[in-house]
């Protein structure tokens, strides 16, 4: 490979051709998902809510273990907290409760920052139980409120107000705003110099380190924004079935579904836990008939995948990261490179 | 006396905790794997002892001539099968790994065996107690278990220390590029080391069930329990899970006395406040951490 | 007879080539030096020989058995020890049981832990002494020991005076003579080149990934050494 000759200037973009596609397919689809309560039935709603607050949960889940490199089976301790949290302000502090949903997030945020100088004492595998333990931790104090039900749980009752088609059409676009946002968040993140650091922590923390990547507080950061991610999931958990009781919101099968949801999908990219949360869905759906046994097959599949395909179903369809429907990365291109005598070869996207 | 009385049995649920926890401690300092499926593993041990008093009425304690050699199999199975092709992906695998087997396992026995809740009958051994004093008794079987305890722990420290194959272990823990330099297979060391921790690991869920009412989804608890005693007692040290299992023993039978429900949160407590002020654990281990 | 044969060996490092078309034989019995500058491809011939690398082209030959894709693992058993750069003492094991676990393979042959400690008196003073605790002339001599421990036909030395004095060195050196002495065939890798010509009957020189220069230790002349070392 001889050295290129260039003709001009030489420019760094964000986007690919594919990204332009992307953006150009997901706007129509969000408009029509906006217009979702009029045309859908309000059974399908609630199965779409479910929808999105997996594709937030996944998302958030991802943006710890697949940029971050933290494997966490303790994320659920912020669902409860922001499903309890909602429900408590919103019942019982009299406040609006789509007022509450960021008011429990912004608690979730506050709570996750000592927490995480905890959890981060550990690393690996030992951090991914502690994080359990710390979520087992949780729900047992939970427990022990009476203030907020104790082991019998709360019911949501702020939103009675509303009729039932109303109530459900406001969580609906409540929902779909809290995966834009969670979306938007996590590409935002990516997009910027703490992303562009942690592709770097992931090939050579101490590397990274020496070159001034702030290792801890980047890791701390993200640590922060995937437990108010996790909370409003919570949020929107809780005002689309209404009652909530410690063994639900704060299960560890919470922690189950985000693994399947981002190891199947594809770790390491936006699309993928996006993808994943459909597939896990359709495959909840699908296999609802068999028990306990649809969790067996999502077991397999994912030791599966983790050990022959690593970059998930977006992995295999993007022909192995060379589609972006998000700009993450960077490429350098020459605008007048038509006009250069000897061509260069055009990198991959 | 009370409270005498709850140390003491925290002391002898220590051993228990101890044996539970030496095969999560060996595996992870022999090849770096946080085995997640450690607990739910423990559970099958329990289910299998289950099956064969129930089914062939053998003593509870006879059972674990069948059930160590199988699960020592299923050890070697594991490694050889899932943990070492993981170990070659490198990152994240093996973690994921785990939890795959573990939520496939536990899954598994729900299908098979429902969720209802089952005990191994030990007969009278299990229930027998010797008096101290006028108001202290020692349970025979949570005795069993704490000697059992100790003795897998040190067996393990001779095994490691003073054997070829332990030796091996130890090397591959350190350097595995230069273990391979001795001649030594890693893949066949690390299934033999899992095959190891698996095997007590199924002692360890035999004398579970016994003691408790078990169900699939009681690998959960058996997994934080294991791995809260690895932490208190330090990373990189076998004695030290002895000790971190009877300061997890004592902190959940002390928070009992205070009131029943408070049992595991105390012991969680525990475990947390020594993470955050002495995060080492108990007995730091000098070299390779 | 040609104990070990290396036959038109490349070797790369996913698209980079370290070595291109290498050759090299050694007699049973000889001491071979391979000498080079830094980034000649002297430790990934090694890493090769070894079995830590696999070539992308070319065979490599022990006792007439091509061993090119053999694991590393296997080689020992056969009679290939390598003493690795750096040493790679085990850090928590004692000298002693890095002795130990040299002789993992179980090869029979004269080489034990008394006629380590009779052939290397340095280890024997440290033989309890954990491996993170030594200095580096001690590691050097306990990774000797540890190789030989296999009672290997071949032992491989890559880059023994790397990071030592000098006079640490000499000591080191000073042990060749009985390990020769038992029939043991030496492949040396070394930066020191003086070291090097006055252990060793033949000498090859690396350069960039190829053989400039080759013959036995007496018939070389300095001025030759030099210019194929440097490439000038």
């Amino acid at each position: 490979m001889s050295a290129p000759a260039t003709v001009g200037p030489v420019k760094v973009r964000r986007a690919t051709k594919s990204s332009w596609i992307g953006l150009a397919v997901i706007v129509p689809i969000l408009i029509v998902l906006a217009l979702g309560p009029y045309i859908i039935s309000r059974g399908l709603q609630q199965n779409l809510v479910i929808l999105f607050s997996l594709i937030v949960l996944g998302t958030m889940w991802n943006l710890l273990a697949g940029y971050g490199g933290m494997v966490s089976i303790g994320q659920q301790a912020y669902i409860g907290i922001g499903a309890y949290g909602l429900v408590y302000i919103a019942d019982s502090l009299g406040i609006d409760p789509f007022l509450a949903v960021p008011v429990a997030v912004i608690i979730a945020g506050l709570l996750s920052l000592p927490i995480s100088f905890l959890a981060f004492r550990l690393s690996g595998g030992y951090f991914a139980i502690g994080t359990w333990v710390i979520a087992e931790v949780v729900r047992l104090i939970t427990m022990q409120i009476d203030a907020v039900g104790g082991g019998a749980g709360l019911t949501l009752t702020a939103l009675n107000v509303l009729s039932p088609g109303r109530r459900i059409a406001y969580v609906y676009w409540l929902s779909l705003a809290a995966v834009v946002i969670a979306v938007l968040v996590t590409y935002l993140i990516m997009r910027s110099r703490l992303g562009l650091g942690f592709t770097a922590i992931r090939d050579d923390a101490t590397a990274a380190g020496s070159l001034g990547v702030r290792v801890t507080s980047s890791k701390r950061i993200v640590y922060l924004v995937s437990s108010m991610g996790c909370a409003l999931a919570g949020s929107m958990i809780a005002a689309n079935t209404l009652h909530i009781t410690p063994e639900s919101v704060y299960s560890v099968q919470y922690s189950a579904f985000m693994i399947f949801i981002v190891v199947i999908g594809g770790m390491g990219t936006i699309e993928g836990p996006i993808i994943g949360a459909i597939v896990f869905y359709a495959l909840q759906q699908w296999l609802s008939d068999y028990g306990v046994w649809y969790l067996v097959i999502l077991g397999v599949l994912a030791i599966v995948v983790v050990l022959l395909a690593p970059r998930g179903l977006w992995g295999l369809l993007s022909l192995n990261g060379r589609i972006k429907l998000f700009p993450v990365g960077y490429r350098l291109v020459n605008p007048l490179e038509r006009f250069a005598v000897v061509k260069t070869k055009e990198p991959a996207a | 006396m009370d409270w005498l009385n709850a140390v003491l049995q925290g002391l002898l649920l220590g051993g228990l905790y101890a044996l539970l926890a030496a095969g999560l401690s060996l595996m992870f300092g022999v090849m770096r794997i946080v085995n997640l499926a450690h607990g739910v593993l423990a559970v099958v041990a329990a289910y299998m002892g289950y099956f064969l008093v129930h089914n062939f009425h053998i003593n509870a304690f006879l059972t674990l001539i069948v059930v160590i050699p199988v699960m020592a199999g299923i050890g070697w199975v594991l490694q050889m099968g899932l943990f070492n092709p993981s170990l070659k992906s490198g990152g994240l695998a093996p973690i994921l790994v785990a939890f795959g087997i573990a939520v496939v396992i536990t899954n598994l026995l729900q299908a098979f065996f429902t969720a209802d809740t089952r005990s191994i009958d030990a007969g009278m051994l299990g229930v027998q107690s010797i008096q101290v004093t006028d108001t202290i008794y020692i349970g025979v079987f949570p005795l069993i278990t704490f000697v059992v305890g100790v003795l897998v722990i040190a067996g393990l420290q001779v095994y490691l220390n003073r054997t070829r194959d332990g030796r091996a272990m130890r090397a591959a823990s350190d350097d595995k590029d230069a273990a391979q330099l001795m001649g030594i297979d890693n893949r066949r060391i690390y299934a033999k080391a899992t095959a190891l921790a698996i095997g007590i690991v199924g002692i360890a869920g035999v004398f579970l069930g016994i003691r408790t009412q078990f169900s699939p989804t009681y690998g959960d608890a058996t997994l934080i329990f294991a791995f809260e005693a690895v932490i208190i007692g330090g990373l990189g040290s076998l004695w030290g899970t002895l000790i971190g299992g009877i300061v997890l023993g004592v902190a959940q039978t002390v928070g009992a006395q205070i009131n029943p429900s408070y049992g595991v949160l105390f012991g969680n407590l525990v475990f947390l406040a020594i993470l955050a002020f002495r995060p080492t654990g108990l007995l730091q281990k000098a070299v390779n951490s | 007879m040609t104990l070990l044969n290396v036959d038109a060996v490349d070797v790369h490092y996913g698209d980079f080539q370290a070595l291109y078309g290498l050759s090299l034989h050694v007699q049973e019995g000889e001491t071979l030096a391979v000498i080079g500058a830094n980034g000649a491809g002297k430790s990934t011939l090694m890493k090769a020989l070894a079995g830590l690398m696999t070539p992308t082209n070319g065979t490599i030959t022990f006792d007439g058995r091509d061993i090119t894709r053999v694991p590393s693992y296997k080689r020992v058993p056969m009679g290939i020890a390598l003493t690795p750069e750096g040493r790679r003492i085990f850090p928590s094991l004692s000298v002693e049981e890095n002795l130990k676990v040299g002789a993992h393979s179980g090869r029979p042959g004269p080489w034990n832990l008394a006629s380590v400690y009779e052939a290397f008196p340095l280890v024997a003073d440290r033989r309890d002494r954990v491996g993170v605790n030594l200095s580096g002339g001690e590691q050097q001599a306990a990774a000797i020991g540890r190789a030989l421990m296999s009672n290997p036909r071949l032992l491989m030395l890559d880059e023994v005076s790397l990071g030592l004095a000098p006079v640490v060195v000499e000591q080191i050196y000073a042990a060749m003579p009985t390990i020769t002495g038992n029939g043991t065939t030496v492949l040396l890798v070394e930066q020191d080149v003086n070291q090097a010509l006055k252990v060793a009957d033949r000498v090859q020189c690396l350069l960039e990934g190829r053989t400039v220069l080759e013959g036995t230790a007496g018939s070389l002349t300095r001025d030759q050494i030099a210019s194929a070392y440097f490439g000038i």
